[in-house]
């Protein structure tokens, strides 16, 4: 009970529980929004990659004392085009390229962190910590959150026809090219933020598992989108409710909630059919 | 002044040259079906003709007022087993995106001519159904209703009826000369059905093998020796 009543206490909730739940709900909004079309387009691994990459790059600014999200932000930009590029044309087939890609990084981010002595305060990377967030991380991680959900409002209906059919898109002159550039942009920037509070290992189950529970029930491209980002919002919300009472990791319980989710649905497409 | 005008045109795919010194037109209302083997450009060309691809040589002109986006087109055969989440009037109104410009949302008008391609083509009561629930003619149509979104005067079809029943096959080609016939749309069909072909099409595009290429009405093609040899010699 002790636990309940710091939790409840004016002082934690506003200066470290509401600024986490406020930046995690956006990102994990962003995140189930992406997803659908990266699930879609069979790019899952991509957010998988990308973190990896994130993981190295924030390792190896760590290092160099340079401001983390600075570092780590352009180098994911850049690794998110390279990747989507792999994916849609390459003799390295999408899947292959993207574990060469991210191991790498990952490796180089594990050398350098190791050899500098500072385990301890990269391992925040690999598996979170959104109670720990600064001020200025969280108003990051809401403007870029805005952002990219209203960037998915504008480009809604082009999103989808790229998605759905990137030669017809193409054919009514959809710049596939260019959508395909923000999409990587819009990815990569949720993926670090991402990464910074669920951790590098569990940022792509933020990614995958709201669209794939969504599409155990939902007939239409809106219902899935508009199901996905609820479902990842619910969940975020339980999880970090239930890490707070039962003292677990909150990365690791929001995903679990996200299961449980999907298992749910999938029971419920089941039984309707 | 012809809708649509290809001069010596020439494009490659991976490097190499497929289509060669091609010249053809298309006039308003002309049912033009192109024929050819499997690698002798057909494919290549309907992308040089949507823009999709650069040519390597030669100019495609469009007459009337047309734009590259204004076509109509309905891909070759779309594989949807991987189940993908989308209501059939979702897919039929992403037609609509060419002339919609930059504007963020679809407005009525393009809501209306979303659902009279449907009615046209009766699928109006499957606008909710998911569209891997659909059968392949049911799919097909879908499609065809999309690219109606899409065409302002041209609708450009590649293999349209690949992996379709005989029923269904015949029904899409009704439904297709249909459109040319009474909506007054041109058509330009990829096919390897050169009866059809014959009966319907006014004009024949045919890229045969060698580099040898024909171009003109249907009854030309039919009188020239290429159509005997293309259905199996002697005849």
């Amino acid at each position: 009970m002790e636990e309940i009543r710091i939790m409840f206490s004016p002082e934690f909730f506003r200066s470290i529980l509401l600024p986490a739940l406020i930046g995690g709900l956006a990102v994990t909004v962003c995140a189930s929004l992406l997803g659908v079309t990266l699930v879609l387009k069979k790019y899952s691994m991509i957010g998988d990659g990308l973190s990896h990459i994130g993981y190295g790059a924030l390792s190896v600014a760590a290092v160099m004392n340079l401001a983390p999200l600075k570092v780590a932000l352009p180098v994911v930009v850049i690794a998110a085009f390279i990747l989507l590029r792999l994916s849609e044309n390459s003799k390295l087939s999408g899947d292959s390229g993207i574990a060469l890609f991210s191991t790498t990084a990952l490796s180089v981010g594990i050398l350098v962190s190791s050899k500098a002595g500072l385990t301890n305060d990269v391992s925040h990377y690999m598996f979170g910590s959104i109670l720990a967030m600064s001020r200025s991380d969280v108003i990051l991680s809401i403007v870029l959150s805005l952002a990219v959900i209203a960037a998915f409002i504008f480009l809604y209906d082009r999103i989808f026809s790229v998605t759905f059919d990137e030669s017809f898109a193409q054919a009514t002159g959809v710049r596939v090219k260019l959508y395909s550039m923000i999409f990587a942009v819009l990815t990569a920037v949720t993926v670090v933020l991402g990464m910074m509070m669920m951790g590098s290992l569990l940022i792509s189950s933020l990614i995958v598992i709201p669209t794939l529970t969504a599409m155990r029930v939902c007939r239409s491209f809106k219902g899935v989108v508009l199901v996905s980002g609820t479902v990842s919002a619910v969940s975020f919300l339980i999880g970090m409710f239930s890490a707070l009472l039962l003292n677990t990791a909150p990365g690791a319980s929001v995903v679990i909630v996200n299961v449980i989710f999907f298992l749910a649905f999938s029971l419920a497409g089941k039984l309707r059919k | 002044m012809k809708l649509l005008e290809c001069e010596k045109i020439a494009a490659s795919y991976d490097g190499t040259g497929v289509i060669e010194n091609l010249s053809f037109s298309v006039g308003e209302g002309d049912y033009l079906c192109i024929l050819g083997e499997n690698g002798s450009g057909k494919s290549t060309l309907v992308k040089c003709l949507l823009g999709i691809k650069q040519l390597d040589g030669g100019k495609i002109t469009m007459g009337e007022g047309l734009r590259q986006t204004d076509i109509g087109y309905l891909p070759q055969h779309i594989d949807l087993k991987k189940g993908f989440p989308a209501t059939v009037y979702e897919v039929v109104i992403s037609g609509c995106l060419g002339r919609r410009g930059l504007r963020p949302f679809y407005n009525s008008k393009e809501k209306a001519l979303a659902k009279s391609a449907m009615e046209r083509l009766g699928i109006a009561d499957l606008a909710e159904k998911s569209c891997r629930e659909l059968s392949g003619g049911q799919q097909q149509r879908m499609f065809l209703a999309r690219a109606m979104c899409a065409a302002k005067k041209l609708i450009l079809l590649d293999e349209p009826v690949t992996g379709l029943d005989p029923a269904a096959t015949g029904e899409m080609y009704a439904l297709i000369n249909e459109l040319n016939k009474k909506d007054g749309m041109t058509i330009i069909m990829v096919t390897h059905d050169i009866m059809r072909s014959l009966n319907y099409a006014t004009h024949i595009l045919c890229l045969c093998s060698s580099k040898e290429s024909f171009f003109g009405t249907a009854e030309e093609y039919a009188d020239s020796h290429l159509a005997a040899a293309m259905m199996g010699g002697g005849a």
